[in-house]
């Protein structure tokens, strides 16, 4: 078995004085899709941004291609994101150009391509999503969930080595939703890159996925394969699974005591 | 009392840092302005929008206050029988002065704002984190075109305020009052200067035009990534813009003009 792309090794992390990840380690194999689920707020944005280069660990290591990533200098770096596409959990699409610009923006930005043919590979990204005949529209006229897919065809308008997906499923009505993830694990193995997922949305990933980590409050506290995971007696992935309000998981964030804070008034 | 000296205190730490940072953007800026100019479609795109779509506001403010200026100019000028130097002085206190302080004024409050919500936005919905993730600067791609457009179109201007200006105190001293027409532009012509006068008020206008446009990006590149907080820095943009174009017109004045 090679090395895998993207290894975190006992990796921490806090903004300020509150814990985010205490001790993380997990890595993506080569050609394979993982998924990474966990409750809102646990720190799923955080590690992607980590991989990505753009927060750094307070502890740990992180490697991507061998090469570890908060040593990396300026240059270095972006060569490294060259190579990686990420999905925002929010699209984070440019609001002042179309939806055509949009897509082109890392191909324009990256190679000299002649204009025809950076037209041809926008529309095969747009295309791919199912949203060709909305290029011309800004991404003030999309919809939630069709910006998410524009924003997918811009994460994969380069061809990258390694797909990060925040969220790529919420806001997708039911077809979208099954076009997509069959989409991120063709755009995977047709590409020979590796992706990770970030996402809730556990029946879709088990159907798509390679492998599993569930996080909670800041450590990783179950993995598997989706056959594993189907199958698994684990409190915290029947939680998940089920979707079930008391388990291991917490729904709540941190807080005081519910019945003083109604009576006392602040928490 | 200790507390306000302590305040006062800590109020001049930030002060510095602040300086600090802005120094360290703007070195930043500079460092990565190749594109904004090696691209030029960029920084163009930018001085259609704080330049051109200022026009309007600083020709017509330029009329006004060089309408105002004939009248005020010509009621004092009479007293002393020396209403043919109205020219002279229109043209004076719009070159030296007026030109580029009033023009710095709107430009920061015009374009200054506008930059500023502009990337403040593009920070709250994680546009720039986006494009930092595709390998791309946002301080090249999204930053330095916007400043040099506001560094560029603020001298430019500054020009048309002035000449607006002096257009308005003819309008009212030659062609109202009743002024000689002769006398207003030869007066003028004899009393302004090329280098003292003129490149003068262009290097003051200039540098208004640099002190406007870092602020206006930093504050939007630095703001609080919330509706709140861009709203805060568009406050920011206009006030200290506003503070810093009057504290170096003061500075620039002392040494460029003692007689
Ligand atoms: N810029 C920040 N400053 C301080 N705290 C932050 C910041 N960003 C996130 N956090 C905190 O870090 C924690 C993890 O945030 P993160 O965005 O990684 O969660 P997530 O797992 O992606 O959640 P979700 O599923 O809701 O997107 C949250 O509890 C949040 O309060
Ligand atoms: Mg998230």
């Amino acid at each position: 078995m090679s090395e895998p792309l993207v290894r975190l090794e006992n990796v921490r992390f806090a903004y300020g004085e509150r814990a985010i990840l205490r001790g993380i380690s997990l890595s993506i194999p080569r050609g394979k899709v993982v998924a990474i689920m966990g409750g809102s707020g646990c720190g799923k944005t955080t590690l992607l941004r980590l991989i990505g280069g753009q927060e750094r660990a307070v502890g740990g290591r992180v490697t991507v291609d061998g090469q570890d990533v908060a040593g990396l200098g300026r240059d270095a770096l972006y060569a490294l994101r060259r190579r990686m596409g990420m999905l925002f959990q929010f699209g984070a699409l440019f609001t002042d150009m179309s939806v055509f610009d949009n897509v082109a923006f890392p191909l324009r930005e990256h190679t000299d391509l002649p204009a025809e043919l950076i037209n041809d590979l926008v529309m095969m990204k747009l295309h791919a999503v199912g949203l060709r005949g909305a290029a011309k529209l800004m991404p003030g006229e999309l919809s939630g969930g069709m910006a998410r897919r524009v924003a997918l065809a811009r994460t994969i308008a380069l061809d990258p080595m390694l797909l990060m997906y925040d969220e790529p499923f919420t806001g997708l009505d039911p077809i979208s939703l099954g076009v997509i993830g069959q989409l991120i694990r063709r755009l995977n193995d047709a590409l020979g890159a590796s992706s990770v997922i970030v996402t809730h949305d556990i029946q879709e990933s088990l159907q798509i996925v390679d492998y599993i980590y569930f996080i909670s409050e800041g450590r990783v506290v179950a993995e598997g394969t989706p056959d594993e995971i189907r199958n698994s007696a684990d409190p915290f992935v029947s939680q998940f699974v089920h979707a079930q309000a008391d388990g291991p998981v917490p729904f709540h964030y941190p807080a005081g005591d519910y019945a003083t804070a109604l009576v006392g008034g602040a928490g | 009392m200790a507390d306000v000296f302590r305040k006062m205190g800590s109020m001049a730490i930030n002060g510095i840092w602040q300086l600090g940072f802005i120094a360290r953007f703007f070195w930043l800026i500079l460092v990565y302005s190749g594109q904004s100019f090696t691209r030029i479609h960029l920084t163009l795109r930018e001085l259609y929008f704080s330049g051109v779509m200022s026009l309007l506001i600083i020709l017509v403010s330029g009329l006004f206050v060089g309408l105002v200026l004939g009248l005020q100019g010509y009621e004092t000028l009479q007293r002393y029988g020396a209403s043919d130097s109205l020219g002279t002085l229109v043209a004076l206190s719009l070159v030296r002065e007026l030109g580029p302080v009033v023009a710095g004024l709107l430009f920061a409050s015009r374009a200054g704002s506008a930059v500023t919500a502009e990337i403040g936005l593009m920070k709250v919905t994680e546009q720039l984190k986006a494009m930092d993730m595709m390998a791309v600067s946002p301080i090249a791609r999204v930053v330095a075109p916007r400043f040099w457009g506001g560094v560029i179109s603020m001298p430019l201007l500054a020009a048309l305020f002035s000449a607006m200006g002096v257009f308005g105190g003819w309008l009212i001293g030659v062609v109202v009052i009743g002024v000689d027409d002769g006398a207003f532009w030869a007066q003028m012509q004899d009393a302004v200067d090329f280098r003292y006068d003129v490149l003068n008020g262009v290097i003051k206008s200039g540098v208004f035009g640099v002190a406007v446009a870092l602020i206006a990006v930093f504050e939007g590149y630095d703001c609080v990534p919330t509706a709140e907080g861009v709203s805060r820095a568009i406050t920011r943009t206009v006030v200290s813009s506003a503070l810093a174009i009057l504290a170096l017109d003061f500075v620039m004045t002392s040494f460029m003009f003692r007689g």
